[in-house]
């Protein structure tokens, strides 16, 4: 595995030198919450074989839950984004136990339904501040020591919990718990008549993928000081699964590059082309499914691993 | 009884006819999605974009077209546009499945779903930059002005036709697959697409005719909407996660109980509106959850 190897070094070396090479922080920290997001996603998709279009829900409830506890109850960083990330995890849960009732197409179709009723949940409960959404979350102290309102240390405390995730999905992935997934993908009933309770070993992996995006919306909402609608709507679900398909569906990479091309994209695209965006990101969307399935990472893989 | 609950029966009557429509909406939605899933296997996630593709064609229609062609006078008017929308929507879906959707049969079927997904954003994307987000008022065509005072209820002239049509259409559908030859090659070529072929009947051609007239259903639906929603590129998108939601509950086994299931849900919706409003735009998911719940394969499904 050596190319996983130089992977791993490359993405740390280069995170850790991203902010010196003065590429604006914000923007940094937004494409690594995306990049955590979309592994979470791809740990159910790309490795269950599970398409849920209803991950926003967890991103968005994990942002308004960090949200609320750090500016309302007065809750230290650390702890809010714990707790959006249980709330998430938990979320997860009853979503998960509803939609592995029902298998392919279904699943999709339940998780995004689901994620739509709490969307208008969102919308009708007065904390989240409705269309505004949760303004001035305050940037306080980290541990009590280290002070988030410096961006370079918000930098760092956000890329080291990008790489706590992305560490965490990738032990999974390669643990015999991984390999049941990844049996479960391809094969169920074969899953099953090895004796694995397949439904439980799917709820695990959706708990799992539903905590770590919570994670990712959590933090995103330390970065921005802001828990809004934008993040819980179905477009976020769609974008969670371009940038995974895009990067590389199943690699332990692709959903890091694909959140770092597709977030650059719209940071490039949103002042020259406006509303064109979204009919860019179709186009994306269509060419990847009907010509460029193994996404950016996919296909370098394919490149080196020659017969 | 009505006054007791502190609702008048006007109120209660009107609410129920909203749900009615949105019902029936939701039936001839979940009702393409069917035939479309049927067929080709995969879920039509562009159902949206497509049905609010109808709605502009009515719009584009009656107010741009004159313009276009350097003739305000000239409109194509409702009772043309609800034939010559399905028409262009189905042309364009015909075009779709042969370019695109065609090569995916043999991948997964979530490939699908993801790149009709892909195409809804174009299309709603496309609709935003030319369009705007703002809702465009379509005025109901002068015949179904007005209404009929029911005694209990007054009744516009538009609500009903809607009604009716959406019925009529429907039931037509259903008749076409279960009671005629066509239908039978169809309903054959779902269960067991390889024989069907075997005895020469030109499937390919089958699949991507079913498809056109599967999104046709939902330009249709566009059209009869465009009077009593506005007309907006965000009309679709919306909707179509309730009637996945429909879908979801229904299973999509049966056309009969597609129908069924949407226009019930149509009026369990209108009644939530009366009696716990806050509760109207997520009643059908919390249905949703119960059947899955209950009856995890949907009231009508047949899964496995």
């Amino acid at each position: 595995m050596n190319g996983t190897r130089a992977g791993f070094i490359i993405l740390i070396v280069a995170g850790l030198a991203a902010p010196l090479l003065g590429i604006y922080p914000t923007f940094l920290m937004k494409c690594w919450c995306f990049a955590l997001f979309a592994c979470a996603f791809n740990l159910l998709l790309g490795y269950t074989g599970l398409l849920s279009f209803g991950h926003a829900a967890f991103l968005g409830a994990a942002g308004y839950i960090t949200g609320h506890t750090v500016k309302v109850m007065g809750f230290p960083p650390e702890l809010g984004i714990l707790t959006g990330t249980a709330f998430a995890a938990a979320l997860g849960y009853l979503f998960g136990s509803l939609a592995i009732r029902r298998q392919g197409i279904y699943f999709a179709m339940i998780t995004l339904a689901l994620a739509q009723m709490l969307y208008f949940v969102w919308v009708q409960l007065d904390f989240t501040g409705g269309e505004d959404g949760l303004q001035g979350v305050p940037r306080s102290m980290l541990f009590g020591v280290i002070d988030l309102a410096n961006n370079t240390n918000l930098y760092y405390m956000v890329f080291a919990l990008f790489l706590a995730g992305f560490f965490l999905i990738y032990r999974v992935i390669h643990s015999p718990f991984g390999q049941v997934l990844k049996s479960i993908r391809e094969n169920e009933p074969r899953a099953i008549s090895l004796g694995y309770d397949v439904d439980r070993y799917k709820l695990l992996a959706f708990v799992l993928s539903a905590g770590l995006a919570g994670l990712a919306g959590a933090t995103k909402t330390i970065v921005f000081q802001l828990a809004s609608l934008t993040d819980a709507h179905w477009h976020m679900s769609g974008q969670v699964v371009l940038m995974t398909l895009l990067g590389g569906l199943g690699t332990v990479f692709g959903p890091v590059v694909g959140a770092f091309v597709i977030i650059g994209l719209q940071n490039q695209l949103a002042d020259k082309v406006g509303s064109w965006v979204q009919v860019i990101m179709g186009v994306i969307f269509v060419v990847c499914v009907l010509a460029f399935r193994r996404g950016i990472v996919g296909e370098i893989q394919a490149l080196f691993r020659r017969p | 009884m009505f006054e007791l609950l502190g609702i008048t029966p006007q109120a209660l009557f009107s609410q129920l006819l909203v749900g009615l429509i949105n019902g029936s909406f939701y039936a001839i939605l979940s009702l393409g999605l069917a035939v479309i899933f049927g067929m080709l296997n995969i879920i039509n996630f562009s159902h949206g974009a497509q049905y609010m593709i109808g709605a502009f064609i009515a719009w584009i229609g009656l107010t741009q077209v004159g313009q276009w062609i350097g003739d305000p006078q000239f409109k194509l008017s409702y009772w043309v546009v609800l034939i010559v929308a399905p028409l262009l929507v189905g042309a364009l879906g015909i075009l779709t499945e042969r370019t695109m959707l065609s090569r995916l049969y043999k991948l997964d079927h979530l490939y699908g779903l993801l790149l009709t997904f892909g195409l809804a954003l174009i299309f709603e994307g496309l609709f935003r930059y030319w369009y705007g987000v703002s809702g465009q008022p379509y005025e109901i065509p002068e015949v179904l002005q007005g209404g009929i005072n029911l005694g209990f209820m007054f009744l516009p002239k538009y609500r009903a036709w809607v009604v009716v049509a959406s019925l009529v259409v429907c039931v037509a559908t259903w008749y076409v697959i279960e009671r005629t030859k066509l239908g039978s090659y169809l309903r054959a070529g779902t269960e067991n697409p390889k024989l069907v072929q075997a005895f020469g009947i030109n499937l390919p051609l089958m699949i991507t005719l079913t498809y056109g007239f599967g999104v046709a259903l939902a330009a249709f639906a566009g059209v009869l909407a465009a009077p009593i929603f506005s007309v907006s590129p965000l009309m679709g998108a919306d909707l179509i996660i309730v009637v996945f939601a429909v879908v979801v509950i229904g299973g999509m086994g049966s056309i009969l109980g597609s129908i069924v299931t949407g226009l019930g849900l149509g009026l369990i919706e209108g009644l939530t509106k009366v009696f716990y409003p806050e509760g109207s735009a997520v009643v059908v998911f919390v249905i949703m959850v119960i059947v899955l719940l209950v009856r995890p394969a949907g009231l009508f499904g047949r899964e496995k």
